[in-house]
């Protein structure tokens, strides 16, 4: 858990930059409620050893304060620790218990909750950039596609190109507009041997291919792969969220079906759904099956079939 | 206005229909069981323990009905009581058996009994006993991890911290046997309760000679045979460096307690004797003796 | 080259083989020693000396009491002075033989040929061999002691195709395998020889690619016998990938053959037949020198062990005397383990005695031993990952702990090998082993008690 953290720092480092003191604000309230519920709970409710010390509330704190938008309130924070906490992990009998990922399930529950909060991507001034409203790219695509226009069309009005995403010049919540920051932390847990790329790489290739099939029958409504891979919740989604051991199948191939499933519920609802962004819709109806791809995918046992 | 006029229309034939589907089903699908089943059931104190042999209240009581006699079928947690009743409720006789309780036959305290090795691997008696002896020099006494008590669903079983043996609440056990089966080293007992739950046993079943079962717990017996020969009543034997006394036979005259010369043999909830009576006993009686006799369930104590 | 290993699951520890360089030296006889009749797998022996009697070194004290048990020899000359229970290194009692060791040295019994010289040409015929071994009380030495002569006899309809000798040495920290290939390989390889020529296969050598002086000297030997002698001429000596449990029978055969044993099947039904490098040196010994397997190489080792030692022990000898050869216990809690880390067992009673198959006598310090706390299981797969029988841990230790057995014997729980891969990857420290373990005997018992078909 301890290196999941040390994964994350990258990320967190940029999205202060960015955002300034009222990112650091959410970060700082997100983990004090996460590990105060966790604490809290665990000792007067469940009458147990608190389960602070495994630090897998840490985990779950930083993934959800990168998961809220840079202007969200800091309320937002609190009540997404509680979800994410009290009924996400610890309501199904706490760490390794849990059927979803806590992070995801807050981030849901609060978009479906407190949608204008949620999506109110006006960003406060950071470090090294001044303060600028920006809709999220998937969220210009969608409501300019609803307008009428091509994906070109909209593109070209935002002076968007992949290559800036890379360097979070784009909208988005904390965790979503620093790639190269979390590639960073992929490469850490891959080299730490934390987590194995199957299920990232899977979730990678299955958006890719999938919008690389679409973007060539209409380019128009479409958006490309690269598009695809680099913006929303992509990255953050497939190395720190659908990689979590306890929410994730267990045997590699069971970790590849997983991931493709993502991929692929991911870019229906980006394509087709009512929300510019899918991934945490896709990881939470994933999680729901990854029981069955256990069973269904187990290790061959040795000298039986 | 139109609408809800229709939804009333459609939950309310719904509802018909599927209440004439579930009396349909509840009547061809109806299972026929003797009614005296649940008679029995009900007088069965319901924990579902399985101390009696069967899955549980509901098998007991089909056994029982099914049964010629009640000689083999017996309730350990209700008792003579409850099997009077299922003897009237069915008019067959029922079977005389004394109470009984269970009993720790391990008096190898913390104090008296020293560890030689230290155990780090899982805390449960069980997986000790598949490794190796025990962590004392007694490779026989209770290992102190408490699957008796996790076994134990009616909480009559709890671990004293101050002596690391399991301690019986005579008021709660049931003698069901559940902590019989857990304990992998046979250290517990079922044995009669005794008139007003007095009793005499040798707290002790370390089958090593004297020397050195003594040198691994100053409380172990070391079968040196004073008590069977003290015994008037031929209800002690000395077998394997291991003295037991026969519950049916012992008259609880006390004889072999004090002439025990490590303090194995336990007498539990006797009276406290008369402060005078005690002067004329030998000096080989400690003077400690009379408050463990007063104390009820204290029989890891001494 | 192409080197070989087995394909499921399987860890890499550190291989700590800080007693390879040490020499094997014979160990001073105790002047006291303790024979178990209770040294193989199967029934044990029954004493057939009585207190007093006067016992030459290699005589026969106990002798087999079923068809899966072996002669027990005295390995040392003196005088029996009990017979009865004693303690082993559980705690346990078991029968065994007390000796008091004459002061005027071995008294060989008859026929024992006492000279070291290399003797290559055996006799041919199978029974005299097998009768042979099973006189001389062999027992495998990879650590499960089976009956060599049993193992060496396949039951009817089933044929051997190839022999496989374990020179993998697999575990940390032993080295008593190492030693013997290094110093003795004709012996070894003759032992190899005669194994083969009983099961008339041929036979293949796997040792771990650690080993580069091993596979280099019993290459060499094989070169030179081969040469001389027709009997030579079937024997392969096969690099294998450092990997844990490559020394277990199952793990060696995937890797050797690339075939998988089925479960509750004898390895023969695969055509193998999987013996130890310490057994071939043995077999070599019964047969040249019709001694028997009286003492044996054990690896005395640990970063706190005073010393580094590859002792030639009697069997029988207390491990406290072994220990005290060695430098004595060093201070502080020492966890002493006969074996290697991974599978061996703690010695709780160091009074004592070694067995035929004891290997290693290892001193860990506390901190070496002590045990994490136990953290909540995250569903990681690590242990599924590190099983090299392909089971899958967390899940048996879940329904072990709510005692669910037929679901257990589903998942495979008797397949165990008890290798301890899974308590050595988990993450969160939970002793997986030790319950599983549990699981497996109360399987184990369920299905032995059923009704044969």
């Amino acid at each position: 858990m301890a290196d999941v953290c040390i994964a994350l720092i990258p990320a967190v480092i940029v999205s202060v930059l960015f955002y300034g003191w009222h990112s650091l604000l959410i970060f700082a309230v997100s983990c004090l409620s996460c590990c105060g519920i966790e604490c809290v709970v665990t000792t007067y409710l469940l009458k147990k050893k608190s389960t602070c010390g495994d630090l897998s509330a840490l985990v779950t704190a930083i993934l959800l304060a990168l998961n809220l938008p840079p202007s969200c309130p800091w309320w937002i924070a609190i009540i997404g620790a509680v979800v994410a906490i009290g009924i996400g992990k610890l309501s199904f009998g706490g760490l390794g218990q849990n059927l979803f990922n806590p992070a995801i399930l807050a981030r849901v529950f609060l978009l479906v909750s407190f949608p204008v909060q949620m999506t109110n991507w006006t960003s406060p001034k950071g470090f090294i950039a001044d303060a600028f409203t920006g809709a999220t790219p998937l969220g210009m695509i969608n409501e300019g596609i609803m307008n009428g226009e091509s994906v070109s069309q909209i593109l070209s009005k935002s002076s968007f190109s992949p290559v800036l995403s890379l360097f979070a010049e784009v909208g988005g919540s904390a965790g979503e507009i620093a790639d190269v920051a979390l590639l960073i932390g992929f490469i850490y847990l891959l080299c730490r041997r934390v987590i194995k790329p199957y299920i990232t790489l899977s979730i990678w290739a299955s958006v890719a291919l999938f919008s690389f099939i679409f973007n060539m029958i209409n380019p128009d409504l479409y958006t490309g792969p690269l598009f695809n891979l680099l913006t929303g919740g992509v990255l953050l989604g497939s190395i720190f969220m659908a990689t979590d051991y306890v929410t994730s199948p267990m045997s590699n191939l069971g970790g590849v079906i997983f991931g493709l499933g993502i991929g692929i519920i991911t870019m229906l609802i980006r394509y087709f759904g009512a929300y510019p962004e899918g991934v945490s819709f896709a990881i939470l109806i994933m999680n729901a099956f990854v029981p069955l791809i256990n069973s269904a995918f187990k290790q061959r046992k040795y000298g039986r079939k | 206005m139109s609408v809800i006029v229709w939804t009333i229309i459609v939950i309310a034939s719904l509802a018909v229909i599927l209440a004439a589907m579930l009396f349909f089903i509840s009547k061809k699908f109806k299972v026929e069981e003797d009614p005296r089943i649940d008679v029995v059931e009900k007088l069965m104190p319901g924990a579902n323990c399985g101390g009696c042999g069967f899955a549980g209240c509901h098998a007991f009581a089909e056994a029982a009905v099914r049964a010629e006699d009640l000689e083999s079928i017996f309730c350990p947690v209700g008792g003579v009581a409850t099997m009077k009743n299922v003897a009237e409720a069915l008019g067959k006789k029922a079977v005389e058996k004394a109470p009984q309780v269970a009993v720790v036959r391990c008096n190898g305290c913390k104090e008296v009994r020293e560890k030689t090795t230290i155990y780090g691997g899982t805390a449960k008696c069980s997986v000790i006993a598949a490794l190796y002896a025990g962590d004392t020099g007694c490779g026989y006494g209770c290992l102190g991890c408490g699957d008796c008590v996790g076994a134990c669903e009616f909480g009559a079983l709890s671990m004293n911290a101050q002596t690391g043996l399991p301690e019986v609440d005579e008021a709660k056990c049931t003698s069901c046997g559940k902590c019989v089966k857990a304990c992998p080293k046979g250290v517990i007992e079922l044995r009669n309760k005794g008139p007003r739950s007095m009793r005499v046993f040798v707290s002790c079943i370390n089958r090593d000679k004297g020397a050195v079962a003594r040198k691994a717990c100053k409380n172990a017996c070391i079968g040196c045979g004073k008590c069977a020969k003290v015994c008037t009543h031929d209800a002690i034997t000395v077998e394997n460096n291991v003295a037991y006394i026969d519950f049916s036979k012992c008259k609880l005259c006390k004889k072999c307690v004090s002439e025990c010369p490590t303090g194995a043999i336990h007498a539990l909830n006797f009276p406290a004797p008369k402060p005078v009576a005690t002067a004329p006993t030998p000096a080989a009686s400690p003077a400690s003796k009379p408050e463990t006799e007063t104390k009820p369930v204290e029989e890891a104590k001494q | 080259m192409k080197k070989f290993t087995f394909k499921i699951g399987g860890v890499h520890p550190n291989d700590s083989k800080i007693s390879a360089e040490a020499a094997i030296e014979p160990l001073k006889i105790s002047p006291k020693i303790y024979i178990s009749m209770a040294q193989h797998l199967g029934a044990p022996a029954n004493p057939v000396v009585a207190v007093g009697d006067e016992v030459r070194t290699g005589q026969i004290i106990g002798e087999p009491s079923a068809f899966m048990s072996c002669y027990v020899h005295s390995s040392v000359t003196g005088k029996v002075v009990s017979v009865g229970p004693y303690k082993d290194i559980a705690g346990r009692e078991a029968i065994h033989v007390g000796i008091d060791v004459s002061p005027d040295g071995d008294v060989w019994a008859d026929g024992i040929i006492t000279d070291n010289s290399l003797d290559v040409k055996f006799p041919t015929d199978r029974q005299t061999l097998l009768d042979k071994i099973k006189a001389c009380g062999i027992v495998g030495l990879g650590g499960a002691t089976f009956p060599t002569h049993v193992k060496l006899c396949p039951p009817p309809g089933s044929v051997a195709e190839c022999l496989i000798i374990n020179g993998a040495e697999c575990e940390p920290y032993l080295t008593s395998d190492y030693r013997l290939m290094v110093e003795r390989p004709e012996e070894v390889l003759t032992g190899v020889a005669i194994i083969k020529c009983i099961l008339g296969c041929r036979a293949v050598v796997g040792i771990e690619e650690n080993k580069p002086k091993a596979i280099e000297s019993m290459k060499k030997a094989l070169e030179s016998l081969s040469e001389k002698n027709s009997e030579f001429n079937d024997i392969d000596i096969l690099t294998l990938k450092k990997k844990y449990p490559q020394g277990g029978e199952k793990q060696l055969i995937a890797a050797v053959l690339g075939r998988e044993v089925a479960s509750g099947a004898l390895p023969i039904s695969v055509g193998a037949v999987v013996q130890n490098v310490g057994t071939a040196l043995a077999v070599y010994e019964a047969v040249q020198k019709n001694k028997p397997l009286i003492d044996n190489t054990i690896t005395v080792t640990g970063q706190v062990s005073p010393s580094q030692k590859n002792y030639l022990t009697r069997v029988g000898t207390p491990y406290k005397d072994i220990i005290a050869a060695a430098g004595g216990l060093p201070d502080g809690n020492i966890k002493v383990i006969s074996g290697g880390p991974m599978m061996g067992r703690a010695v709780s009673n160091l009074d004592a005695t070694t067995l035929k198959g004891t290997g290693a006598v290892l001193m860990l310090s506390e901190e070496q031993t002590k045990r994490k706390p136990a953290q909540a299981c995250i569903s990681c797969g690590r242990c599924v990952d590190a099983c090299p029988m392909g089971l899958e841990p967390f899940y048996l230790l879940r329904l072990s702990r709510a005692g669910m057995m037929d679901a257990l014997e589903e998942n495979a729980v008797q397949d165990c090998i008890e290798c301890g891969c899974c308590l050595y990857s988990c993450p969160s420290s939970i002793a997986l082993l030790d319950e599983i373990r549990l699981a497996k005997a109360s399987v184990m018992k369920i299905i032995k008690s059923r009704p044969r078909k």
